[in-house]
């Protein structure tokens, strides 16, 4: 599988005469959409356009990346690195990695969202790594004076066989600087991967067990001031009046201030502004219905029938088909609000001088925060630098950027750099919630069992679409339709990990166990059949690799006997396609003093080239605790517009106790990676129900499962 | 506000402030050691885990003035070099995603291994019940503290 990929001066930038001396590339990652490149002097690297990131080769031999994008717990400031030391062949132990801060001029998509990290910089990494690594040959070659045929390069040196010559990468970095930028370099054939699909530890794996301040929380700055801001306690009410003065007068407190509808207490320490801020007399009014989880329930049930539903998608002639139908199954579930609750609270620091703005902090999308601020200040964006810390966790929250905005706001206002702090209770209370849904599943069976018709309704709060129209089993059932119908509410909602798909996979891969077992069909048979009808007699497009599919199911029925009696175990199965990747699960249960008890989950994933197999296995297995525990625990409710729980003594996450075996498996196929943040979440749901329901004969259809007859005392 | 004499990593420290400072904040605010984290303030989730006494306990709910002379751990004094056991075994297995949680977990396996070197898993799971990681790292964080039980 060798590639030569052509590319173009548009795509590198190469600078000479960096501080030290050395080799600097500016590369693209994302689009080639950079001006026509050139060789520039002494130029700051925030002065040119379209260049998203920087590979340094320094004279002692160090090797820098300058990472754009934020780091959450995903892994890309040693999975990026990796990539590019791979084809620069370059000694791992002299690669560092750097976390770039915002700089909207050279840089594309500063985000980390999404699962695209690895699959959007893949081939941009490699060339830049095959880039420096040719100059460098070609400097030695100078050198030498030998054809550039005869050198190769390995473990940081350029090397010439014939003659026994060698040289490190540093030695050659001034004169390779001098050299062009070639025009088209050939990767590296993946059989000759030394670093690729390797495990390499975290590169922050130091700095993390030693407790160094990585995270946005940990930002100190002299002078600073520290700030909570208590925000309406429900969604829907707005400040009346605030009645300030018992708070102002606390020791420590420099300033309280009323804006928009927040109440900020400023001060010298966390602690002192915590404590002030109880004694703040604030006055609510309501602008809109404050709403509660049992109105919603109500209104769930009553928008599937009445509501005006958007149609995502329609093959052939549903109604025909139920008409005909020899068997109909109908099924509806529902997911409630979760909090992303990262274990970092929303924080960020902020500074706005007169001559600028510095904000510094966790965010997954800086570059949207920058504009936000730039408009609310009415600011240019020019002036405005934003430094990304390390993130305690995102899971879709750190997407939004209202705490950013919030910060420097708070701090134009006061006219001193503050830091603001979000306390467990205002992150769970005051944020933005995965919304909850209620679907309804209908599946028409002709007289030999096979699925023909197949309807999907998904009413959401503040969902969107809280469908995905193009997933299986869209394209395998002849007549199909999928619509939704939204329902506007004050409760801010948001992008949590796995977005939609986080509840929809559960719910979908639990209706289609029902529809197997009423078809009499071996459950994954049942899905190799549906699959093999895309295949023969695809209804509509199909957006998803059949192949690829089948793979991970064969495989997960495979690693996990399926089908084979183990005396006491319940299997469940589930498969999810989702950010282009596809996994599989299969999940044991055991009954143990006669509940239900998730002991084993054989997992296969098919992400395309693994990067890094130590990094892939913690995503499977955190996003396989991660959907289980928010399946069987997860829980927000509301009540008058307030969330009821407010913080972990309520609001139950999984703990160490709770998990079960994982047994991993990753398809080998080389094709280029596809993403793995989010893809092994949403299949766990629908293999833990699928197993609970062989062992108990109670089929959970809602969130969250512990709120089950099953798991209650006998 | 009244002066507090801490004794810190073996070190002395003074801190001046309100008495029902949480430790977590002086440890924080006033001394800059961030190591110890704050995740939700009520004892529920063990970020904020450090030693007293050779004993795990969570700094976000201990009052400053209930500390008096007791010898207090944090992560940034567990070793001297970053070489405690579990920070060894933290980096083999590759336990962190985020990394928020973790210097409150290994502060937790730290006083579960002083007091038992070599606890089943059983002990481990129950010594850790206090600590969340909210990335689910849960199943390297057990290994890992299997790896260090094995070279205590």
């Amino acid at each position: 599988m060798s590639k030569t990929l052509t590319t173009s001066r548009r795509d590198f930038l190469k600078f000479t005469s960096i501080t030290g001396g050395g080799l600097l590339l500016g590369f693209s990652w994302f689009s080639a959409e950079a001006e026509e490149g050139a060789i520039i002097n002494k130029v700051p690297l925030n002065a040119t356009k379209g260049f998203n990131s920087y590979l340094s080769i320094s004279t002692d031999g160090t090797i820098t990346i300058f990472s754009p994008n934020p780091e959450l717990g995903q892994n890309i400031m040693t999975s990026f690195p990796m990539i590019v030391a791979e084809e620069l062949e370059a000694e791992w132990t002299k690669v560092k990695v750097v976390q770039a801060p915002l700089d909207t001029k050279s840089f594309e998509r500063q985000v980390t969202g999404g699962s695209g990290a690895v699959p959007h910089s893949w081939k941009r990494l490699r060339t830049a790594g095959a880039t420096a690594k040719y100059m460098l040959m070609q400097a030695a070659a100078k050198r030498w004076s030998v054809p550039i045929e005869e050198c190769t390069a390995g473990n940081g040196f350029i090397i010439h066989s014939a003659s026994g010559k060698k040289l490190g990468y540093g030695e050659l970095a001034d004169e390779a600087a001098g050299l062009p930028v070639p025009t088209d370099v050939k990767l590296k054939d993946r059989k000759d991967f030394k670093i690729i699909g390797t495990a390499v530890t975290n590169v922050a794996n130091k700095n993390i067990v030693t407790g160094k301040p990585l995270f946005g929380i940990d930002f100190y700055r002299e002078g600073m001031l520290h700030a909570m801001i208590q925000r309406p306690e429900s969604f829907g009410q707005k400040i009346k009046s605030a009645d300030t003065a018992a708070a102002k007068a606390m020791p420590g407190i420099t300033d309280v201030v009323v804006f928009k509808n927040n109440v900020a207490v400023v001060g010298k320490s966390t602690w002192e502004v915590n404590k002030a801020r109880k004694l703040l007399k604030i006055i609510y009014e309501n602008e809109a219905a404050l709403e509660s989880t049992a109105d919603h329930d109500n209104q769930f049930k009553s928008l599937l029938d009445t509501g005006t539903p958007v149609v995502r998608r329609k093959n052939g002639d549903v109604d025909a088909a139920f008409k005909n139908a020899a068997k109909i199954i109908k099924s509806e579930y529902q997911c409630p609000f979760l909090a992303h609750a990262p274990l970092e609270p929303m924080n960020f620091f902020a500074h706005v001088r007169p001559d600028g703005v510095e904000l510094v902090g966790p965010t997954q999308t800086p570059g949207s925060a920058c504009t936000a601020t730039s408009k609310l200040l009415n600011i240019p964006e020019e002036k405005i630098t934003l430094e990304i810390t390390r993130l305690g966790g995102g899971f879709g929250r750190r997407l939004k950027f209202d705490y950013v905005v919030e910060a420097a706001e708070l701090s134009s206002i006061i006219k001193a750099p503050v830091k603001v702090i979000w306390t467990r209770e205002d992150d769970m209370t005051g944020g933005s919630y995965r919304p909850a849904v209620r679907y309804r599943f209908e599946a028409a069976l002709d007289r030999t069992g096979k699925l023909v018709g197949y309807k999907c309704r998904g009413v959401g709060i503040n969902a969107g679409n809280p469908t995905r129209e193009d997933n299986f089993p869209s394209g395998a059932v002849e007549h199909l339709l999928i619509d939704s119908v939204e329902h506007k509410s004050p409760i801010t909602t948001g992008p949590w990990r796995a977005p939609i798909t986080n509840f929809l996979g559960f719910a979908e891969q639990a209706f289609l166990d029902e529809v197997a077992e009423a078809a009499g069909k071996d459950p994954i048979q049942f899905r190799l059949d549906l699959l093999l009808n895309a295949r023969q007699a695809p209804a509509g497009a199909i957006k998803y690799n059949i192949d690829r599919m089948e793979k991970v199911i064969k495989m997960v029925a495979e690693k996990s006997n399926w089908g084979k009696d183990k005396a006491g175990v319940h299997m469940g199965f589930s498969v999810y396609f989702s950010h282009q990747s596809y996994v599989a699960q299969v999940c044991e249960v055991m009954m143990e003093a006669g509940k239900p008890v998730v002991k084993k989950i054989y997992v296969v994933s098919d992400c395309g080239q693994v990067i890094n197999i130590s990094g892939a296995r913690q995503q499977v297995m955190g996003g396989i605790v991660d959907g289980l525990g928010h399946a069987m625990y997860g829980k927000l409710s509301f009540k008058n517009g307030a969330a009821e729980q407010k913080n972990f003594n309520t609001y139950r996450l999984i703990r160490m106790k709770e998990i079960p075996e994982i047994e991993t498996h990753f398809i080998d196929n080389g094709i280029d990676p596809t993403g793995l943040g989010e893809p092994a979440l949403p299949p766990t749901g629908g293999a833990v129900a699928n197993a609970i329901y062989k062992a108990t004969g109670k089929r959970l259809r809602d969130q969250p499962f512990i709120d089950s007859d099953v798991f209650k005392k006998a | 506000m009244p002066v507090y004499t801490l004794q810190i990593n073996g070190k002395q420290q003074k801190a001046d402030v309100a008495a029902d400072t949480p430790l977590l904040w002086v440890l924080r605010d006033h001394l800059h050691l961030v190591g110890a984290k704050y995740g939700c303030g009520i004892a529920q989730c063990g970020a904020c885990t450090v030693h007293m006494n050779g004993n795990a306990v969570k700094s976000c709910i201990l009052p400053v003035s209930s500390i008096k002379a007791a010898a207090i751990t944090t992560i940034e004094g567990l070793s001297e070099n970053g070489d405690h056991p579990l920070q060894t075994a933290w980096n083999e297995v590759d336990v962190p995603q985020c990394g928020y949680c973790q210097a409150g977990q290994i502060m937790t396996a730290a006083a579960l291994l002083k007091r038992k070197p070599h606890p089943a898993e059983d002990e481990i799971d129950n010594a850790m019940h206090g600590n969340i990681c909210r990335c689910g790292a849960y199943h390297r964080i057990r290994e890992a503290v299997k790896l260090a039980s094995t070279k205590i």
